[in-house]
């Protein structure tokens, strides 16, 4: 039998690997698996010269390995030095399939060669997760490939790619691109169009088809893989083909499946969620600890301190005071009640009720996130029309939300252990109403995205928010002094759905009665006019449609569908009919409204009987902008063709007021009509770019804007995520002259963003690296004069709008220009 | 009472409406109302003084020194709007007002002078300052008619997408030429190599590019005898087919550089025109104060 090691370290990232040289620095027995050739596979993979950051500064790194911001070259080097000098045990090429077996006496199987023995195993394969398999016959010889690192390492060969994202085109375009390589490149896409592919790759893969230097064969798969050949089934049927080379990229499974076969649990059904862990991050399999990114924690420092902190674990330490303790301390001071560390997480854990379910563990991370705050009586938490999509947690003391902005002496009561801030964070649109604190009060302020993870991670904490959103949403929509004891019965039959982008919740005449609150996204309300749909109002998230039927019994008079991906909730009509018989003041609120709606319906009607051509205009202009995604931004430049003389000084005005780089790009970007929408950010009410940020560096600021803060580490998975394509990755070029040295003495490059050329002279002549950071509209947060683009256009052709003061009635009369 | 999380207190600007067009005409209400004002002071001093007041008048004094204010603040437009300052200002205001009261100056600065022009440094300033408030009407009469014609012309185009695909055809050009002989592969180069997209400022306002490189090798292919080999053929039949896709874009590229240079031209009168009168303004109140 093979030797039986202590610990068995699976993945060599800057977690596996800091846990490795810590055992070895012990002495303790050990082995490191890494399945690639090399270490830390994610780095490695990082672009040639990456400058890699180590955030957040303030954490002190706890490890045997070196790590400190700089080129991936040089850190990889570094690592490569410090393993070695540490004496630490890998094993490359070592790809784990399955472990089975019990805490001290584990089985590692890995796919080529003996299985490992080991007492323990640290499970810290980050989150990258496995190549899709080509399924066909024949997938396992070896010139079957899931990377391509050089294009240029391969001439005259006959190469297929299989797949049909950014990865698969960009590397047959790299295997075309020079056609002295000599080789015969197709590629394989199994639907009839590159739809999941970025606009420009398709362009180019076009371009390289028609001057003859690739193939492209759509609606076709592998069926068959032979030495030097290769099989494809066509719509024409099957034919065979000479191939020395198969790249098949066709996306990535997260390492998931493979974690729960170890028996690790995880901490809920949510594609979001991440493995249960004790406070020594073992889970739930005896035996088996989770660190690094698979944890949970994806920036570099964290992952290599817990590297460490687990190996003194698993080595009987229970007194280790955690890394993060001092960054703890920190934020917890001036905070009355003299508590330590621990008695506050213990305190918030057990006072605030979504939090209960959270482990202690799982509690400092989430305090790292959250800010914990005191509040004087009368103190105002937040204000009505306040940006801000964050949830509040009362740990000590009341508030009292004030319902009625006329009156501000009515409020209703929220005692601790309860939250509020739900609307915001589920609906992204600003605070309905000014809360206050009523008595001396601490409360926990968790950023939507931590919000969102604890969802995640504790489905009870889930349902509570779910329950008490839709209950707050209710009383604060139709208001006229509704307690929850009111709309119990309403709620009773409740009904949160999910609404795809289109889809419709009402159509015109249907008879049905049920009345929908949009609880996230928005609608777009139509109707049918001359045998047309008609653009008649925008429904933002945080009211409600559907109430002409339900009050009148009356078949639908329009169709309500979802401008993006809603949430709606869906409320049973008869219970609702008791509830306006019972509350005379919400029935006539409601029919007031009710009239304010349907005399814009009769106002479009009318004039679209009279000058048919300017609603049409304004239908038309209304669809486009909500397929360009207006749908879900709350502030977007748009720019009036009909006014814009093409002089860029609103390009310029933003570059000059941001270091040097313009965010905006005026003329990319879609136009219909006179309206242009550039690419540039529009602030969405749920950010995608939000979504995988490892420093958490995207925030929501006072006015709305979304920013992303100096913590930016340049890894360009926002670029990624956003859909719009707003966002570049760069590096601020050196300070230029004043405008007035220009002026005068015409000294650097002038106004607005400097050229290529100017920029690299500088950069070499002021030395210092810097890195290539994520860059983006801010809406010039801060600047007391609002954005620059608006301001420094001399035609007035630029404007920014918010969807639902744009896409109003009000602007027929103006012949929607 | 603190206000945790308030509002940084911004301005914003959600109003639509074009420069000409700003707060319903107020500059341009404000410029008439000062027009009306300085012509009856005029005729009220004149019928009083029995001559029309000239410069040296109370009233030529303070026409003048209102019009060369004017002057000076009209030129500090283009300071304004090269100056990116954080707090609150609108350009969008500043050019509504620089064309109204730039105009006004029309009527200002002729009473000022009582009429009485000669071959002077004072007429010279004068005709400077028409020449400015001239450059600057055709200037409205661009920036009103033409940003549609640009955004027509380009549809969802941008400058840098028309380069590219230039680039692009160019290099489609280079590879499917190889099989051609030295004629042959003498015009792709022609195209290749000398075409030129855009040129002085003159030829992108004219947009006449006569003796375009594509253009004639477009007529030298056409005019080379049909070839023996098949594979010659096919190779010029395809790079025919190229040379005229690229000619269709440099149509419109240079269509999209002509209103460019149109929306651009009159600022070439305009700018170094507001120099000269400036200069000349200055000579024209020292030499009026020397004189006295
Ligand atoms: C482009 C980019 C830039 C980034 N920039 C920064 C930055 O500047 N600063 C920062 O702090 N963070 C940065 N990050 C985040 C950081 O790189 C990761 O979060 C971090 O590498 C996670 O470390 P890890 O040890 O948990 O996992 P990983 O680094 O992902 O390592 C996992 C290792 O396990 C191996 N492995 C996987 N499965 C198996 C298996 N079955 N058997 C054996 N071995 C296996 C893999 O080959 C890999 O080597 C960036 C991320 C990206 C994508
Ligand atoms: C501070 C501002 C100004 C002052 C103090 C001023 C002063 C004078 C005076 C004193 C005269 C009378 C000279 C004479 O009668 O011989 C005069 C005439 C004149 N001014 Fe001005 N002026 C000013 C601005 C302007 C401006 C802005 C213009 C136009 C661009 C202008 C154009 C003229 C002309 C054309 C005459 C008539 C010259 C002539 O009499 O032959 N002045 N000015
Ligand atoms: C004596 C009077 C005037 C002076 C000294 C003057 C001066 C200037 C200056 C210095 C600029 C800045 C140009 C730049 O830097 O880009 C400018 C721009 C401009 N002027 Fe005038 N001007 C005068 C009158 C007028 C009048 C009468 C009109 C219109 C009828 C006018 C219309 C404009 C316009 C449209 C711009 C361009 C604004 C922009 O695109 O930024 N000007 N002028
Ligand atoms: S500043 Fe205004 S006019 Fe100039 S390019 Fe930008 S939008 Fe057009
Ligand atoms: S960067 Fe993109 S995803 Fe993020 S807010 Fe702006 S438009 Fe939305």
């Amino acid at each position: 039998m093979s030797e039986l090691y202590k610990i068995a370290i699976v993945g060599s990232g800057p977690a596996g690997m800091s846990a490795a040289a810590h055992a070895a620095k012990k002495g303790l027995s050990h082995v490191l698996l890494e399945k690639t050739d090399h270490l830390s596979d994610t780095i490695f993979r990082y672009q040639k010269g990456k400058h890699v950051m180590a955030t957040p500064s303030v954490l002190v790194l706890r490890a045997d390995c070196q790590f400190d911001a700089g080129k991936r070259e040089k850190i990889l080097a570094q690592w490569n030095e410090d393993t070695r000098t540490a004496g630490v045990n890998v094993k490359f090429k070592a790809d784990v399939k399955s472990i089975t077996g019990e805490q001290g006496a584990f089985t590692i199987e890995l796919t080529r060669g003996e299985p490992v023995r080991a007492e323990n195993i640290i499970l810290a394969i980050g989150t990258q997760g496995n190549p899709n398999l080509m399924r066909c016959d024949g997938a396992g010889l070896p010139h079957v490939q899931y990377q391509l690192d050089d294009p240029g390492e391969y001439t005259d060969e006959h190469i297929f790619v299989i797949g049909s994202g950014d990865a698969g085109i960009e590397n047959a375009l790299g295997l075309a691109a020079d056609a002295g390589q000599g080789n015969t490149v197709t590629i394989v896409n199994r639907s009839a169009d590159f739809a999941r592919a970025k606009k420009a790759n398709v362009d180019n893969l076009m371009a390289t088809r028609d001057s003859g230097r690739m193939t492209i064969m759509t609606e076709t798969t592998p069926s068959l893989v032979e030495a030097g050949w290769i099989t494809v089934d066509t719509p024409q049927g099957s034919s065979r083909y000479k191939c020395d080379r198969i790249i098949a990229r066709m996306g990535a499974s997260p390492p998931r499946k493979f974690v729960e076969a170890c028996g690790v649990a995880f901490a809920s059904d949510s594609p979001t969620a991440f493995p249960t862990l004790t406070p020594t991050f073992e889970s739930t399999k005896p035996g088996i600890y989770v660190i690094g990114a698979l944890a949970g924690y994806p920036l570099i420092k964290h992952c290599m301190n817990q590297g460490f902190d687990v190996v003194e674990y698993i080595s009987g330490t229970d007194n280790l005071e955690p890394a993060d303790e001092p960054l703890l301390k920190d934020k917890l001071k001036g905070l009355p009640g003299q508590r330590s560390v621990a008695e506050w997480l213990e305190f918030l854990r057990s006072r605030v009720e979504i939090l209960n379910g959270l482990s202690p563990l799982q509690m400092r991370e989430f305090l790292l996130d959250s800010e914990v705050r005191a509040y004087s009586p009368g103190d105002a938490i937040f204000i009505r029309n306040d940006q801000g999509s964050s949830l509040f947690g009362i740990a000590e003391g009341a508030v009292a939300v004030e319902v009625d902005p006329a009156n501000p002496r009515i409020t209703v009561p929220i005692g601790a252990g309860s939250i509020f801030g739900e609307v915001g964070l589920i609906s992204g649109r600003r605070r309905g109403s000014t809360i206050r604190a009523s008595e001396p009060t601490i409360c926990v302020e968790i950023p939507r995205m931590a919000a969102l993870k604890l969802m995640a991670q504790v489905p009870e904490a889930r349902d509570t928010v779910n329950r008490i959103t839709t209950e707050r949403q209710v009383l604060q929509i139709f208001k006229s002094g509704l307690t929850p004891e009111d709309i119990k019965d309403v709620l009773a039959g409740a009904e949160v759905m999910e609404v795809r982008p289109g889809q419709a919740i009402i159509n015109e005449g249907d008879v049905s009665d049920d009345l929908y609150i949009i609880r996230s996204g928005s609608m777009i309300v139509e109707k049918n006019l001359g045998g047309k749909p008609v653009f008649m109002s925008y429904v933002p998230a945080g009211s409600y449609s559907g109430e002409m039927a339900m009050i009148e019994r009356t078949p639908r008079v329009a169709t309500v569908k979802a401008a993006i991906r809603s949430q709606v909730v869906k409320l049973p009509a008869e219970p609702f009919r008791q509830l306006l018989e019972r509350k005379p003041e919400l029935a006539k609120r409601m029919r007031n409204e009710m009239q304010a709606r349907r005399e814009v319906n009769a106002f479009i009607e009318e004039q679209k009987e009279e000058f048919g051509g300017a609603v049409d205009m304004y239908s038309s202009v209304a669809n486009f902008l909500i397929k360009q995604g207006i749908g879900e931004a709350t502030d977007v430049l748009l720019i009036d063709e009909s006014l814009c003389v093409g002089c860029d000084n609103c390009e310029r005005a933003c570059a000059d007021s941001h270091d040097g780089l313009s965010r905006l790009n005026r003329e990319a970007g879609t136009t219909f009509a006179n309206i242009h929408v550039p690419t540039s950010c529009r602030h969405c009410e749920h950010p995608h770019c939000m979504s995988d940020c490892p420093p958490n560096a995207i925030r929501r600021g006072p006015d709305g804007e979304v920013f992303i803060s100096d913590a930016c580490i340049g890894c360009g998975n926002c670029q990624r995520a956003c859909p719009y394509g707003v966002i570049q990755m760069d590096k601020p070029p050196p300070p230029k002259p004043s405008l007035f040295s220009w002026m005068l003495f015409g000294a650097g490059p002038g106004p607005g963003q400097p050229d290529y050329e100017w920029r690299k002279k500088a950069a070499k002549a002021g030395g210092a690296e810097s890195p290539k950071l994520a860059i983006k509209c801010d809406m010039c947060s801060g600047k007391a004069g609002g954005p620059a683009c608006v301001r420094a256009c001399p035609t007035g052709a630029a404007i920014r709008v918010s969807p639902d003061a744009f896409l109003s009635v009000a602007r027929i009369d103006k012949g929607a220009g | 009472m603190t206000q945790v999380g308030g509002h940084t207190e911004r301005v914003r600007q959600r109003t639509h409406e074009g420069f000409l067009r700003y707060k319903g005409f107020r500059w341009a209400q404000f410029a008439t109302a000062l027009c009306v004002l300085a012509i009856g002071a005029y005729f009220v001093t004149a019928t009083r003084l029995g001559r029309p007041p000239s410069g040296n008048s109370w009233l030529g004094y303070t026409l003048g020194t209102v019009s060369a204010g004017l002057i000076v603040w009209l030129a500090c437009l283009g300071v304004r709007k090269r100056w990116i300052t954080d707090h609150h200002y609108s350009l969008k205001a500043w050019v509504s007002a620089h064309v109204y009261l730039g105009l006004s100056l029309v009527v200002l600065a002729t009473l000022h002078t009582g009429f009485q022009f000669g071959w002077n440094i004072h007429t010279l300033a004068y005709v400077l300052m028409m020449l400015v408030i001239a450059s600057g009407a055709v200037g409205i009469w661009a920036y009103a008619t033409l940003p549609s014609q640009l955004s027509h012309n380009r549809g969802e185009t941008t400058r840098k997408q028309m380069l590219e695909s230039l680039e692009k055809l160019d290099q489609q050009i280079h590879d499917v030429a190889q099989p051609l002989d030295r004629h042959g592969a003498a015009i792709a180069r022609l195209s290749i190599e000398l075409t030129e997209i855009g040129g002085g400022f003159w030829t992108r306002l004219t947009n006449r590019h006569g003796d375009c490189a594509n253009r004639r090798a477009l007529e030298q292919l056409r005019a080379l005898p049909s070839s023996a080999s098949a594979r010659q053929a096919e190779a010029l039949t395809k790079i025919e087919e190229l040379m005229q896709q690229k000619a269709e874009v440099l149509a419109l590229a240079r269509r999209q550089m002509q209103i460019t240079a149109m929306l651009e031209a009159w600022l070439f009168v305009h700018i170094p025109a507001t120099f000269a009168l400036l200069a000349a303004l200055t000579a024209h109140i020292i030499s009026v104060f020397a004189y006295w």
